[in-house]
């Protein structure tokens, strides 16, 4: 501790010649006093391990003993030639495009529909809608184990009975099929989250501005699309981003319902195939590399989101 | 940002110095009378966890000194703590272990116990599964012994053969007979083979099995020496073998999406003819059926998988695998002890009362149900025995068995596809 004084010392006399030290030194002090428990848990539980696992990641290594066999870029080479992982890193963008092509649109419509209005019973709507982010990731997939069982789940018998000569799928087993199943099933998860966020932005969307477009003549598609869609732009840009990096960290659903990736590797995420070829199989270097990827791509677009389209947000 | 900086560095610097001071300080257990035992076993089942409570309250009633602590398992949340806690260095007194390459890992890592000098003479000689026993030591060390072991083989229903027109007493012996009983269960409308392969494993069997009547042990060891590869014939030919089959459709609607779950309760309600499965078999098929298991009960028959003619594999070859306990690196004697106690006669013989297919000789005649009888005979008579590969090939092997043989009944792998994919994880994994 007394090395940091020292040192904060040094740093406050160079900057502020012409104020008495003490003050400084208090000041800096307190900053200390607060910043640093908080600085060290980060350092310790997110910066130590991301440092340690680009480490590893130049290893092979199973996770006992010391690391000895250093193989280089070996990782990432293999990394590079692997099908699976290609196809896991198509897939979370696949997953990330609809997400924002098709959830979110769907999050707002039903935000509209139950956020305001007159819809009767809008309350008790908006309660159903949202009973699905409660659930936890396991349950939901179990859950929707049994809707996509290929005998008697309740997606066959449900497009059975309505779709007459519609043939049974096997949801989960079909390499065409399986990543639309997965997104239906994460769709119908976290919908509910985004449209509780643009039904709170639509609170602060003033009722007196969209009354003045309808006076000036504008029917409720431009009221829409000229008044309230722009007022809830940072609620909009806010869901994008959390949309973006959720879908790369999905795991626990897609594991679930994949069983790892089945059939045969076809339909995995990057966080899945991390962990079943980088965990599971004790090849923690490799999953290492796996991970240093993923971190990059997140980190990429975190920086670069919050740069560019989240800026105007924050100088508000 | 300027101040942050330098803050930010000596933080850094601390915490750095703590982590390295921390990885250093290994706790060592001092020597003491009192003794306590961490027991780490995954009976979840309700008369297993009974059996394990049993023994550990008897030996520790002998043994005032001893303490006994028991942790139960499921089997995947089993295998996930158990790397956490063998990365940190602490394993376990005494836990599960399937035996070969897993445990085989551990002990390259010096995290399990050296028990040759304790097992050495009548211990070791008490049991009758030789080569399951194999399976938990190399180089003249062992580390663990098993307590069941079992072979996989193909239960049926005597009711839908008769019903097919095929003669119950009289199975199919080989491939050939094999192919044709299940065509005349097929026309017969009876779905001839449950599987429910989105769980992968119980799929794989089929393609092990194939390769071990085609290429014996010989082509299994050359591959995994090196020697040869999982590219060689009976490796590519177990795949056109297995595709015959497939061919046939003979498994349940949508089966690519099953679990073993759904494989059992099938043979449970009596909705499928045959299932290729390990000796826990009729438990489970209870378990997942729908009124007690009263369609299959009186009905089940076991024959071991057909003969493939011309294939290198002698025809009493299995493959199999069962249970075990590893001694942990850390375990005090009274821990090599207890596991001593638990593999005895007495408390095999025990075990055989709820369907634990004993490792000991002496225990054997314990056992009454007929199909175990039957399932006991063809493992002590295997001339080789065949250890799951995903426990005897290094985890990243055994998944990709699992996953290339998983495309082959999907349609998307053609047996050397199957065959390629393997060896391509082998040759990474197995390369020196």
């Amino acid at each position: 501790m007394s090395a940091l004084g020292a040192q904060v010392r040094t740093i406050t006399r160079q900057r502020d010649k012409t104020h008495p030290r003490r003050i400084h030194f208090g000041k800096w002090g307190t900053i200390s006093l607060f910043v640093l428990p908080g600085m060290l848990l980060f350092a310790l539980f997110v910066l130590v391990p991301i440092a340690k696992a680009a480490q590893y990641s130049l290893y092979d290594w199973d996770g006992f003993g010391p690391l000895t066999e250093y193989v280089k870029d070996g990782n990432y080479q293999r990394l590079y030639d692997h099908k699976p992982f290609r196809s896991a890193i198509n897939h979370s963008f696949f997953i990330m495009f609809l997400s924002l092509t098709v959830q979110l649109p769907l999050a707002m419509m039903l935000a509209l529909l139950v956020g305001r209005g007159k819809l009767r019973g809008r309350k008790i709507f908006r309660m159903i809608l949202f009973v699905p982010f409660v659930f936890s990731e396991i349950i939901t997939a179990i859950i929707w184990m049994y809707v996509y069982h290929p005998g008697e789940g309740l997606a066959n018998v449900a497009f059975g009975t309505l779709i007459p000569g519609f043939e049974g799928q096997t949801w989960l087993g079909d390499r065409d099929l399986v990543m639309y199943s997965l997104f239906g099933v994460l769709t119908w998860k976290f919908f509910g989250f985004h449209m509780i966020l643009y039904m709170a932005g639509l609170q602060g969307v003033s009722k007196e501005l969209e009354e003045a477009a309808r006076v000036d003549g504008a029917n409720e598609l431009q009221v829409l699309r000229y008044v309230t869609l722009p007022l809830l732009g940072s609620t909009i840009r806010l869901t994008i981003y959390l949309s973006v990096l959720g879908s790369f960290q999905q795991f626990a659903i897609a594991w679930i319902l994949t069983r790892g990736g089945s059939p045969a590797n076809s339909s995995h995420l990057i966080s899945t195939y991390l962990y079943k070829f980088g965990i599971k199989t004790f090849r923690l270097g490799y999953g290492s590399s796996v991970a240093v990827v993923l971190f990059t791509i997140s980190l990429l677009f975190s920086l670069g989101y919050q740069r560019i389209v989240l800026r105007r947000d924050y100088a508000d | 940002m300027k101040k942050f900086l330098p803050v930010f560095s000596v933080v850094l610097a601390i915490v750095t110095i703590l982590s390295l001071g921390l990885g250093s300080t290994q706790p060592k257990a001092a020597a003491q009378d009192q003794v306590t035992i961490t027991w780490w076993h995954i009976g979840t089942v309700e008369d297993q966890g009974a059996y394990w409570q049993s023994l550990a309250d008897a030996y520790m009633e002998a043994n005032p000194n001893v303490t006994i602590e028991i942790t139960i398992l499921e089997n995947e949340a089993f295998k996930e703590r158990l790397v956490t806690v063998m990365q940190a260095g602490d394993p376990p007194d005494i836990f599960q272990s399937w035996g070969g390459g897993v445990l085989w890992q551990f002990a390259e890592a010096g995290l399990v116990r050296n028990i040759a000098p304790e097992l050495e003479g009548e211990w070791k000689d008490s049991f009758s599964a030789q080569a399951a026993l194999e399976l938990y030591g190399q180089d003249g060390e062992y580390y663990g012994v098993p307590w069941t072991w079992g072979a996989v083989g193909m239960f049926y229903n005597k009711a839908l053969f008769a019903e097919a027109g095929l003669d119950p007493e009289a199975p199919p012996a080989t491939w050939e007979e094999f192919l044709a009983a299940v065509q005349a269960l097929k026309d017969a409308g009876i779905t001839p083979i449950s599987l429910g392969e989105g769980d992968k494993w119980p799929g794989h069997f089929w393609w092990v099995y194939l390769a071990i009547r085609l290429g014996g042990e010989q082509a299994f060891l050359d591959a995994y020496n090196r020697d040869g590869a999982f590219t060689d014939e009976p490796f590519v030919q177990a795949g056109e073998y297995l595709q015959q089959l497939i061919d046939l459709e003979p498994f349940p609607e949508g089966y690519i999406g099953l679990g073993y779950g759904d494989q059992a309760g099938l043979m449970g309600d009596g909705k499928a003819a045959m299932e290729l499965m390990g000796q826990w078999a009729p438990s489970v098929q209870i378990d997942n059926s729908e009124n007690g298991g009263e369609a299959i009960q009186g009905n089940l028959g076991w024959f071991p998988f057909p003969v493939v003619e011309g294939g290198a594999g002698n025809p009493g070859d299995v493959l199999g695998g069962g249970d075990g306990y590893a001694v942990g690196s850390n375990a005090e004697d009274e821990a090599v002890d207890f596991l001593r106690f638990i593999t005895s006669a007495e408390n095999q013989a025990a075990g055989a009362k709820i369907w634990i297919l004993p490792t000991v000789a002496a225990a054997e005649s314990a056992i009454e149900d007929p199909i175990l009888q039957t399932i006991l005979a063809a493992r002590n008579s295997a001339p080789y025995s065949q250890l799951y590969y995903d426990q005897f090939l290094p985890p990243a092997v055994g998944q990709a068995v699992n996953d290339a043989v998983q495309g082959l009944f999907e349609g998307t792998l053609s047996p050397e596809d199957v065959a390629s994919a393997i060896e391509d994880e082998a040759s990474f994994e197995l390369d020196e």
